[in-house]
């Protein structure tokens, strides 16, 4: 196994453990978010980015690690992420928590895994005719909120985390 | 702040804290180690395993499809982590005792019933639809809502809005906003 692999390999152990325990690998739990049953996903995902935001900002401010933005195509991540939302409330995985509920038993993933394989050779067949509609609509390139608000990323983070830790302790409150 | 939930599993604070600790550590590891700074994500995986699977049967029809090249078929470092994830949930459950076979879950039994057929075709309808769209919006829930999240990309915040906005759209009308 080269480098890459197995480093690849110990952080994805390292994130199943971490989406286990933090229960968030289920069905119940995904669809219970969208149903503002039980936010356990989103107290997960959020705690998961305030942490992670303060490390890369700062790294990146050093120097040591590089950000990559993903393109700002506005066609594309609108229509893929309405398309997104719908198939994730049926199937009731992301991709990474299908192949993690997989991992605890949960068998009927395996289904959702077929499907977003097909899903992924599906949208390599249409590529083409995607690549000169929504794809060409328009694209801002790869860029970050503190460019587009012209203001301190740090001022934008810390925006961020007041805003979630106030949603937090409402969960909490209506114990959800 | 309880550390244990009632089910026996971490407080989802204190684990998605050790998310981000990973993350950071996984940004500073692959910069160092690999030569270039790599982000936690799942889905491109999914193009590569089609791709890879395509191969066996037309090697030919994948080296001339300008997506599967622009992707690059091969089992890299995101492969290696998405099959990663299933280890170490396998290692957690079988650890706390938590591993359970499911085939139907319960918020679906109870609207769609407890045919594994029909959870069959619904988790492969919309693991189709979803894949599409994470392809098209170029991240899913890992490599936007978690990463980009974390470097404030302008994109990952606009598919991180749309993922939740339109799933509780559609989780309303597919279980209904019947409260048990």
């Amino acid at each position: 196994m080269s480098t890459d692999q197995l480093l690849g390999l110990v952080t994805g152990v390292l994130f199943g453990f971490l989406l286990q325990k933090g229960r968030v690998l289920r069905f119940e739990k995904q669809v219970g978010a969208m149903l503002f049953k039980d936010m356990t996903i989103v107290k997960f995902m959020l705690s998961a980015i305030f942490v992670g935001m303060v490390g890369i900002l700062l790294l990146s401010d050093m120097g040591i690690i590089t950000l990559s933005h993903k393109p700002m195509n506005v066609g594309a991540v609108v229509l893929g992420g309405a398309l997104f939302g719908m198939g994730w409330a049926v199937m009731g995985f992301c991709p990474g928590t299908s192949i993690g509920a997989l991992g605890e038993g949960r068998w009927h993933a395996a289904f959702a895994v077929v499907g977003m394989i097909a899903g992924a050779a599906l949208y390599a067949e249409l590529y083409p005719f995607f690549s000169e509609t929504v794809l060409a609509w328009k694209d801002f390139g790869k860029i970050g909120l503190p460019e587009v608000l012209g203001i301190s990323h740090w001022l934008i983070a810390s925006l961020f985390v007041g805003g979630g830790v106030a949603l937090f302790f409402w969960f909490e409150k209506k114990g959800i | 702040m309880k550390w244990k939930t009632d089910d026996n599993g971490w407080s989802p604070y204190l684990a998605g804290a050790l998310l981000g600790l990973l993350a950071i550590a996984s940004a500073y590891a692959t910069t160092q180690w690999l030569g270039k700074t790599s982000y936690l994500g799942a889905s491109t995986t999914f193009v590569r395993a089609a791709g890879i699977i395509e191969q066996t049967v037309g090697p030919d029809h994948v080296a001339a499809n300008e997506y599967f090249v622009k992707t690059k078929v091969k089992v890299d470092w995101q492969f290696m982590l998405v099959l990663g994830i299933f280890a170490g949930a396998l290692i957690s459950s079988l650890a706390d005792k938590s591993f359970k076979l499911e085939s139907v879950p319960p918020i679906w039994e109870e609207r769609f019933g407890s045919c594994v057929g029909t959870r069959a075709m619904g988790a492969f309808g919309g693991g189709v639809v979803a894949m599409v769209g994470a392809r098209m919006a170029d991240g899913c829930p890992s490599g936007h809502g978690l990463s980009g999240m974390m470097q404030l990309s302008a994109s990952s915040l606009v598919a991180f809005v749309m993922f939740f906005g339109v799933g509780i759209l559609a989780a309303r009308m597919i279980y209904g906003g019947r409260n048990s």
